[in-house]
């Protein structure tokens, strides 16, 4: 009895469960099956969802446009190049606040997370002149330093979460036992952190590869990124909605696939160590 | 310090890199057909012109704008040639920004249509080439009007335009007697409104720069305009631009459409438009004062005074705008797909000739008088817009209020009391009045 | 001896990052501090002069300015309103069991990956708009007339785009969360005999008390500087319907290259994340440092 109830119910939320998820996912569905189309089939009323005639032509076309491969490759290196760097620098920091935090410890965390908050527009002409004189404009190094700057605060903010939850009696025993500052951080610190740190890692990669202010203001062609790949199609030019469904699922594949892959990480990440 | 020698050397190998290579060009342009079709001709300049090799950066045109703009003004250094419209070359020649322009023989400058050659010259040096040019004009469709009995002549006055356009109207079977842009953006709906504007007798400033949107003139133009687009506009007028609005009229929907001819090879191109063969051509009206209310742009392609690499990007836009050019797209693409509205021969080209637009975007480019385009004198440059550095941003706050009457949001009184007020603040920012 | 020998070392493991967060901040906000008392116009150069506080009597009487601070507000606001309840209800059906979980939650999750700029451009083209969009399809498939979106409701629909953006987020966040409570106590609950409906209230919602502080606090930092969005989608318009500050900055810096303007609104907008982040920072402090 109370068997065939939990089954009906289960049945009721996979119905519910499947509509719901399907209307939120529907919008890069459908991006990903008008990509497949011909212009005509793309704006055709009724609209075809699945029985068209699929064609690879949309993929040609923005391929000659522009080369997604070369943009691929700067949208790694500065999304991944920033993520390390920030790191090195985040790492040491949390860890620093997390176990011997000061008075002002919190405070500078708070200050951290507030540079956040200045709207970038507001700072694009002092820093387009730096970078001229630094001869940093349009390369994969300029980038990767704004990147880091950006997410410093929030990778500085997961760590030091993480970290705090690591019992400090483990740390006092090793310090007992002689360790220095390398070896406790190597041996006994590592090990227990390694999941903060991946998912720290795996946000501020989607966050760096889908940045689109900096990385599309400091470019010109040499380091520029998908989000500079698909600008080129953000006003209409007659019928082509085709065309940006192509470029729109290249420059959401790659990102959408590695976060698929390692969800169950980042939401570890997410969750900011709040909750337990 | 070691950072700023850390940085410095890491620039400074990126830049050897590149360097070891061919010379390589880095081209800013808008996506637009014209270009991109530009872009997929690379090999054949790439073939004449080794040892030069092009990186293209295609982007949308406000994005575009505002790139190359900062680039430039930074003396950034990121592009070597860069596409731009009427509207920056006289500004921008006049900051030495752009290095002037000299072409061989071979290329014959005065060739160039002498009303379109004229807005890109300064102190008798050419800043920038023209890549293609336009004029606005009217395109109506021969068989709607047959049907409801009217003739359109060659040049109509406003009021038989709007007359037509609201017989022509039938919202049942979604046909819209006229469309016209209403999308916000100087390069948009204030680029007709202030065309229109133009033949009602309406002007952005007086001789003394104050702003004249509190005068009857105005007035006139956007309530003929609002009241139009009520009667006879299709739906949603007010986001549409010259893109939105192709597309309407390509699926038959629009009985005339008034925008930039180079819309004219688009509309008539039968593998994209539904009504190819029934388009006819006439310029644009006029209020019996003496001005038409077409406006006049071309896009051009120039040097920034920044790049190091001069002798090559002139190279590069010589040939892109040079008459081989045109022969080259109209070996792969036909005649109707050359870019227009740049060369006098092009024009007494008799395989040109044939196609029907042809003369009548000459016409409208000849009527076109950028230097004195209004009824009433004006301290200003530009028909369809004011060669000011301020102007983009105050056309399109403009333009956002008129766009916002045409949606019924604010009255024509309402819009027209912001953007004096608007004009005023700018004006008196910028210190042209007190 | 440790104690001290740690705390130096402590120092110089922060110095990197404080001190480069300082240089970000000090070394273009100090520039940007000095541009805004400019009279300077990128389009002019050589003509800047000291104008003192001009420039922020002009940003701050500009008529758009009270509909930016509202439009930023509501566009916050309203962001968080649907994603914490719409992440809420998700996080609870996706904590009952059901066939498929799995992929249902790689759905849910897909578009927090999607750039903000492609989600735009696909709101904006293939959904919203009205003629050719599915939206209208829709609409006119049951016999109603289509809504342009984008000029009748622009705000609205900006932040339904940035909510589907968001929502993943705040419910990933809620899910774990509702997935530590501690299964005891809900069942304890049960057999008080506790409805579902109070359970919620008294058992669940306070502990996701928390997880609703930090989603509130991420998601803030980032819907304050919402921009691709607005640029792609209305460009601020119609009027300034769905102007908001940073669009309004940017409009400023780069469509009127008023450098000067611009840095004053960009100094405006820092003071006022800056009011936003103490009351986060009171709101945060009470809920995080249980």
């Amino acid at each position: 009895m109370a068997r065939e109830a939990s089954t009906s119910r289960k049945l009721t939320y996979t119905v519910i469960g499947w509509s719901i998820g399907l209307l939120i996912f529907f919008p890069v569905i459908w991006t990903f099956l008008t990509s497949f189309k011909t212009e005509g089939e793309a704006i055709a009323n009724p609209p075809s969802f699945l029985f068209f005639n699929w064609t690879l032509e949309n993929y040609h076309e923005v391929q000659d446009r522009s080369d997604y491969l070369k943009h691929v490759i700067n949208s790694v290196v500065i999304s991944f190049g920033s993520t390390g760097l920030g790191l090195l620098i985040a790492v040491p920091a949390a860890w620093a606040m997390a176990f011997s935090p000061g008075k002002h410890t919190k405070d500078i965390l708070m200050w951290m997370l507030s540079t956040k908050m200045l709207p970038p527009v507001g700072v694009l002409v002092p820093i387009y002149l730096i970078f001229r004189d630094y001869n940093l404009l349009d390369t994969q190094l300029g980038l990767v330093i704004v990147m880091t700057l950006i997410n410093l605060p929030i990778i500085v903010w997961m760590l030091y979460t993480y970290f705090r939850e690591i019992p400090g009696e483990i740390l006092e025993a090793a310090r007992m036992d002689g360790a220095s500052l390398g070896k406790e951080i190597v041996y006994v610190l590592a090990p227990m952190a390694v999941p903060g740190i991946a998912s720290t890692v795996l946000l501020n990669l989607i966050l760096a590869w889908n940045e689109a202010f900096w990385t599309l203001n400091l470019t010109a062609a040499k380091a520029a990124p998908l989000t500079a790949f698909i600008a080129s199609y953000s006003s209409p030019e007659g019928l082509f909605w085709a065309k940006l469904s192509a470029a729109s699922t290249l420059a959401i594949a790659p990102i959408l696939i590695i976060g698929w892959f390692s969800q169950k990480q980042l939401v570890r990440g997410l969750t900011f160590g709040a909750v337990k | 310090m070691n950072l700023k020698a850390l940085l410095l050397g890491a620039g400074s190998l990126l830049a050897l890199g590149v360097a070891a290579q061919a010379e390589t060009l880095t081209i800013a342009t808008v996506n637009n057909g014209d270009m991109i079709r530009m872009q997929k001709l690379t090999d054949d300049f790439t073939a004449k012109n080794p040892g030069i090799e092009l990186e293209w950066v295609t982007m949308e045109e406000n994005v575009l704008r505002q790139k190359v703009t900062q680039d430039i003004a930074t003396r950034g250094g990121q592009y070597d040639v860069m596409t731009i419209g009427t509207y920056e070359v006289p500004i921008w020649a006049k900051q030495n920004w752009l290095l002037p322009l000299e072409f061989d023989e071979g290329y014959d400058v005065d060739d160039l249509l002498p009303p379109i050659r004229d807005g890109l010259t300064a102190d008798g040096k050419l800043y920038a080439a023209p890549f293609y040019g336009e004029s606005s004009m009217i395109m109506y469709r021969k068989d709607l009007f047959e049907e409801a009995g009217i003739e359109m002549p060659d040049a109509p006055s406003w009021d038989l335009v709007a007359d037509a356009a609201r017989k022509i109207t039938d919202k049942d079977k979604e046909i819209y007697g006229i469309c016209l842009r209403g999308k916000a953006g100087w390069g948009e709906n204030m680029a007709f409104l202030t065309a229109t504007g133009n033949s009602f007798g309406a002007r952005w400033f007086d001789e003394e720069w104050q702003p004249q949107f509190d005068q009857p003139e105005w007035k006139e133009t956007l309530q003929f305009y609002v009241d139009l687009m009520n009667d006879a506009g299709p739906p949603g007028a007010s986001s549409n631009g010259f893109n939105e609005n192709l597309a309407l009229f390509q699926s038959g929907k629009c009985g005339m459409w008034i925008d930039a001819t180079v819309a004219a090879s688009f509309v008539t191109n039968p593998d994209e438009s539904r009504v190819a063969d029934k388009v006819g051509f006439a310029l644009a009206p006029d209020n019996g004062l003496g001005k038409r209310g077409n406006w006049l742009w071309a896009w051009t392609l120039a040097v920034p005074a920044g790049t190091q690499k001069a002798e090559a990007a002139t190279k590069f836009i010589e040939w892109a705008t040079s008459k081989d050019y045109l022969e080259l797209v109209a070996s792969k693409e036909g005649w109707a797909n050359v870019p227009p509205g740049t060369r006098t021969s092009l024009y007494e080209n008799p395989e040109y000739a044939k196609i029907p637009f042809a003369k009548m975007t000459l016409d409208s480019i000849n009527s076109a008088d950028p230097k004195n385009p209004t009824v009433k004198p004006v301290p200003y440059v530009g028909v369809q817009f004011v060669a000011i550095p301020e102007f983009q941003g105050l056309g399109t706050a403009v333009g956002q209020q008129f766009s916002a009457a045409l949606a019924g949001q604010i009255s024509v009184d309402q819009a027209l009391q912001n953007a004096q007020q608007l004009a005023v603040r700018e004006m008196t920012k910028a210190g042209y009045i007190k | 001896m440790a104690t001290l020998h740690t705390r130096t070392s402590a120092r110089y493991m922060m110095a990197p990052a404080v001190l480069l967060l300082l240089a970000w901040m000090l070394i273009p906000l100090g520039m940007t501090l000095y541009f805004s008392f400019l009279r300077y116009n990128l389009l002019m150069p050589g003509m800047e002069e000291w104008t003192g506080f001009l420039n922020y009597k002009y940003f701050l009487t500009d008529p758009a300015f009270d509909d930016a601070l509202i439009n930023t507000l509501l566009l916050v606001g309203g962001t968080l309103l649907i994603t914490v309840i719409g992440g809420t209800l998700l996080a609870l059906m996706l904590d009952q069991p059901f066939f498929g979980r799995g992929i249902v939650r790689l759905m849910v999750i897909a578009p927090f990956f999607v750039m903000p700029t492609v989600s735009a451009l696909v709101w904006k083209n293939m959904l919203m708009h009205p003629v050719y969009g599915l939206f209208a399809w829709l609409a006119k498939s049951v016999g109603l007339p289509p809504v342009d979106w984008l000029a009748q409701v622009p705000l609205l629909s900006v932040i339904m785009i940035v909510s589907w953006q968001w929502l993943p987020f705040a419910t990933l966040i809620l899910l774990t969360a509702m997935q530590s409570l501690d299964e005891e106590q809900k069942e304890a609950a049960e057999m008080d005999g506790a409805g579902a409906i109070s359970r919620f209230i008294y058992i669940v919602v306070p502990h996701l008390a928390r997880a609703i502080t930090v989603v509130i606090l991420i998601e803030t930092i980032f819907l304050l500087s919402v921009f691709a969005e607005i640029l792609v989608t209305t460009n601020g318009g119609p009027g300034t319907q769905s102007t908001n500050i940073t669009y309004l900055v940017y409009s400023l810096a780069l469509l009127q290259f008023d450098v000067g303007g611009a840095s004053a609104g960009g100094i405006v907008a820092v003071i006022l994340a800056n009011i936003v982040a103490i009351f986060l920072i009171r709101m945060i402090g009470k809920n995080l440092d249980r």
